[in-house]
């Protein structure tokens, strides 16, 4: 079984996974509960300065989208951050990483965008023996009203100041979590990285209403009539989050950067597709939310699996493996060619190939009278539909047209070189005369 | 000392009162909106869906699950019975592991398809309070429709929709026909075969008169000048005879008559049944009884017929319900006599085999005790009234035209399609909409 130990900023914990700052980790029994089910670290749900508690709504906190079966794959909530006293938090902290030294204590912090609140609060922090600082500069609802959490996570002025805030006055590795609302994630993560973070650690969760209450006519979770967007998470946000870590990992000038990943990750394959795209560990919260601690289980023992099927002796090995290969749509191959190919024997005839093909695509796929499903490779494009649509896994495949073959549907046979949109006769750039239409 | 079991010859009360209750609960009860949200979120949404397809009333299942799994359930039962106005009773009565079920795709895929004929009663439970049609303005047009079984109940709906007034015959002292006469308890359960009936006709415009039949107070001459079409729902009146020795015997009795008896019992505590019961056929009206005389306390209950299993027309589903019910399926064996002083004390079969000459007896018998012999090896048509013939039944057109102008048949008693409840409303139907167009000359 392949060693899944990790290491983050010189934090080792056992293995990659560990609790996104959440509820999971807002006090010291669950993270008890947590470790002994196996996960590898926590952030620490996100402290607040010394003062007044915190209020929460008293009314539902989360809303959800469900796929079949009411599989969760959307969760939003507008929790604030803990509304237990800082001390208590504090206190727990310290016995935890005591009895836990193995496994990574990370602190969520959160404090008003000035220099003496933050210098307060991680001497404090660092008494507690915890390994290191996340910075809250994503929670999009409450406390951003109140200029924090998603507020400095918008402007990269304040990134950077804070981080820098952070780093003069403490030693511990400091991660900064940044928000997803935003237009282009590279400027935050710049800004922290001049600031002065150590890694970053992405997505917070996004805006979003997810339901309205169409008696009420309000936005749910609704509370007392009324309703506010709330941070969205769970399975649903995976694909915004991977794309987000992957511009950060490809980007010369945030390459490098430790990135501990958050969105979406609910089995382990997540988890290595987070780390192939350039993530050094991943971080959870809703399929823990969703399923309980046990959960981490099957992602230890899948990551395991995996690795031992492809030689990868540690999670370092298969980090930003895929990195590479994200690149711009203009340096894609346009004479890749392929075509969609329906397995027979695996065909259970429910035609959603073709009504999708037909109703919505390029009409490439043919109906029998006795229902059976074949491709039209005239007039298949190799859009994917089909194959996304289909109920049973592999059934529809892409079969790749080697280079010599004719592709039906323009007479082009394949050729040996590659061609991007910039050597494409078709760019406007190019030559007009070499222009190609379908059918030439 | 009370009835047991095992009390000798034809008694009632074999059972403790509260196994009757029990015995003959609902089949398949109906699903909570949990259980049908569940099975609805399997269904696939096909396109040209196989189970449309497979339904002989042509139902648009996917639309009707998502319906369900959207929400609106009664949205789903408009669907079902805009096509099928009997949705309800064909919920709970078809065969749906031959027919929509059959073909699903997630059979295909996984062996288990998903539950349509419980989603469809799901469904069609929301909307069995106020009836959920409007009449079309009244046309003045009247038609007579005899049998107020599942084709004529059917047809009457559809023609009073179209604003026509309908005069409905039946034989029996109430409407309803196989629904509420023919098939098993436990498919129909509190009565709901009345209240579908009572729920059709609260449409208005249906004028209901029992106790007239071809023949016994109507005349289709008659009918034909008195209204403006004549649709017949007749059914199939005439049981087929063993045509073995000691048939006439005491004990010997159609098994639709056992069926019809316990359907319009009041007590089933007080219902005589054989202590061993043999019943003869293979269909669904055999298994209805046979598993029924079970339910009611028969010690011994044999479903013997004369060819393979796979020949019945009771399909496995039914099999394995009347063998999980503890009937014995007795097959490749034909009867030969009935033996018995006065009443029916055993019965004597041939075995049977398939060859080139078709079945033939090996030579070989055997006899079982029996107190009660039920028939159930088919009904034919009564009196066709002078209509051309197609085999044994009425001939009809794609829409249910008769050889008499003017006269349209649909159900058991006209040829084409299975004799399926679901087939009898698909034909009830059609009729009804080529009576409409035709007299109106559409």
């Amino acid at each position: 079984m392949a060693d899944l130990h990790s290491t983050f900023l010189g934090i080792d914990s056992p293995n990659p996974f560990w609790l996104a700052s959440a509820p999971p980790t807002d006090k010291e029994y669950n993270v008890r509960r947590a470790f002994e089910a196996g996960w590898g670290g926590v952030v620490w749900k996100t402290l607040g300065e010394a003062g007044p508690p915190v209020v929460n709504v008293n009314g539902p906190r989360y809303g959800a989208i469900f796929g079949a079966d009411r599989r969760l794959l959307g969760l939003n909530n507008i929790e604030l951050i803990t509304d237990r006293p800082l001390e208590v938090n504090l206190e727990e902290i310290t016995r935890v990483k005591r009895d836990y030294p193995d496994h990574a204590v990370i602190v969520s912090l959160m404090v008003p965008c000035e220099e003496e609140p933050w210098r307060k609060i991680l001497n404090e922090v660092e008494l507690t023996g915890a390994d290191g600082v996340e910075l809250n500069f994503g929670c999009p609802h409450g406390m951003a009203e109140r200029g924090m959490g998603a507020a400095v996570g918008q402007v990269p002025e304040y990134i950077e100041m804070v981080t820098g805030w952070v780093k003069k006055h403490s030693n511990l590795p400091c991660i900064v979590k940044l928000t997803p609302n935003i237009s282009n994630i590279l400027m935050p993560a710049e800004a922290a990285l001049r600031g002065g973070a150590d890694a970053v650690s992405l997505i917070n969760t996004i805006n979003s209403i997810t339901s309205v209450n169409l008696d009420a006519m309000s936005p749910e979770p609704m509370i007392d009539g009324m309703g506010t967007h709330g941070g969205y998470c769970g399975p649903a946000v995976k694909p915004i989050a991977m794309n987000m870590v992957a511009e950060i990992a490809r980007n010369k000038a945030t390459s490098g950067l430790p990135i501990s990943a958050i969105g979406g990750v609910t089995t382990w394959r997540d988890a290595a597709e987070f780390m192939a795209l350039g993530a050094a560990n991943v971080q959870v919260c809703t399929a823990a939310m969703t399923y309980g601690f046990k959960v981490v289980q099957e992602m230890i023992s899948g990551l395991s699996q995996w690795m031992d099927e492809k030689g990868h002796t540690s999670t370092a090995d298969f980090v930003g493996l895929a990195t590479p290969n994200v690149t711009d749509w203009q340096h894609l191959n346009l004479d890749h060619v392929t075509k969609a190919v329906i397995n027979q024997d695996d065909c259970i005839k429910c035609g959603r190939c073709f009504a999708a093909c037909e109703d919505t695509s390029h009409q490439a796929i043919e109906m029998s009278d006795d229902r059976t499903f074949t491709v039209k490779e005239d007039e298949c494009v190799a859009c994917n539909l089909c194959v996304n649509v289909c109920p049973v896994e592999s059934c529809i495949t892409m079969r790749t047209l080697e280079p010599g073959e004719v592709d039906e549907r323009t007479g082009m046979i394949i050729p040996e070189t590659k061609r991007t949109w910039l050597q494409h006769p078709n760019n406007p750039s190019a030559d007009p005369n070499m222009c190609i239409v379908r059918g030439q | 000392m009370p009835n047991s079991q095992s009390t000798p010859g034809i008694a009632a009360g074999r059972l403790e009162s509260q196994a009757y209750q029990d015995n003959f609960t609902d089949l398949h009860p109906r699903l909570d909106d949990h259980e049908a949200l569940v099975a609805a979120d399997r269904c696939y949404f096909c396109h040209d869906a196989p189970c449309m397809e497979a339904c002989p009333t042509t139902i648009d299942i996917p639309l009707f699950i998502r319906q369900i799994a959207t929400g609106t359930a009664e949205s789903a039962a408009m669907t079902i019975l805009n096509q099928n106005i009997l949705g309800g009773m064909c919920a709970r009565v078809c065969p749906t592991e031959t027919l929509c079920e059959e073909v699903c795709v997630r059979e295909t895929a996984e062996g288990k398809p998903v539950e349509i004929g419980r989603l469809q009663r799901y469904a069609t439970d929301t909307v069995m309070g106020a009836h959920p049609f409007t009449r079309a303005a009244a046309t003045g047009k009247t038609i007579a429709v005899v049998g107020a079984g599942p084709a004529g109940l059917s047809a009457a709906h559809r023609l009073a929709m179209h604003g026509h007034d309908v005069v409905m015959y039946d034989a029996r002292s109430k409407a309803g026909g196989l629904n509420e006469f023919g098939i098993a308890s436990y498919k129909s359960v509190d009565g709901f075969a009345t209240r579908e009936v009572d729920w059709l006709l609260s449409i208005g415009g249906i004028t209901v008169k029992l106790g007239q039949a071809l023949g016994n107070g109507l005349q289709l001459d008659e009918l034909s000048k008195r209204y403006d079409a004549v649709f017949l729902a007749i059914g199939l009146t005439g049981v087929n005879a063993l045509r073995c020795d000691g048939e006439d015997k005491d004990g010997v009795l159609d098994a639709v008559d056992f069926i019809e008896e316990l359907r319009q019992s009041s007590d089933l505590n007080t219902l005589p049944v054989g202590r061993h019961v043999v019943v003869i056929g293979g269909g669904m009206t055999a298994v209805d009884a046979a598993v029924q005389a079970k339910l009611l306390g028969a010690e011994d209950v044999s479903l013997v017929y004369r060819r393979g299993r796979d020949r019945m027309n009771a399909s496995p589903f039914e099999q394995d319900l009347a063998a999980s019910k503890g009937v014995r399926i007795i097959t490749h064996a034909a009867p030969k006599a009935v033996h018995g002083n006065g009443a029916v004390a055993e019965i004597e079969f041939a075995y049977t085999q398939d060859g080139p000459d078709g079945l033939t007896e090996t030579g070989e018998t055997f006899r079982l005790k029996a107190d009660q012999v039920m028939k159930a090896i088919g009904q034919r048509l009564g009196d066709a009234n002078g209509l051309d013939l197609d085999g044994n039944k009425i001939a009809v057109t794609d829409t249910g035209r008769t050889s008499r102008n003017g006269v349209w048949a649909g159900g058991d008693c006209a040829s084409g399609g299975d004799d399926l409840t679901v087939t009898a409303v698909a034909e009830g139907r059609d009729a009804a909409q080529d009576i409409h167009a035709t007299l109106m000359g559409g």
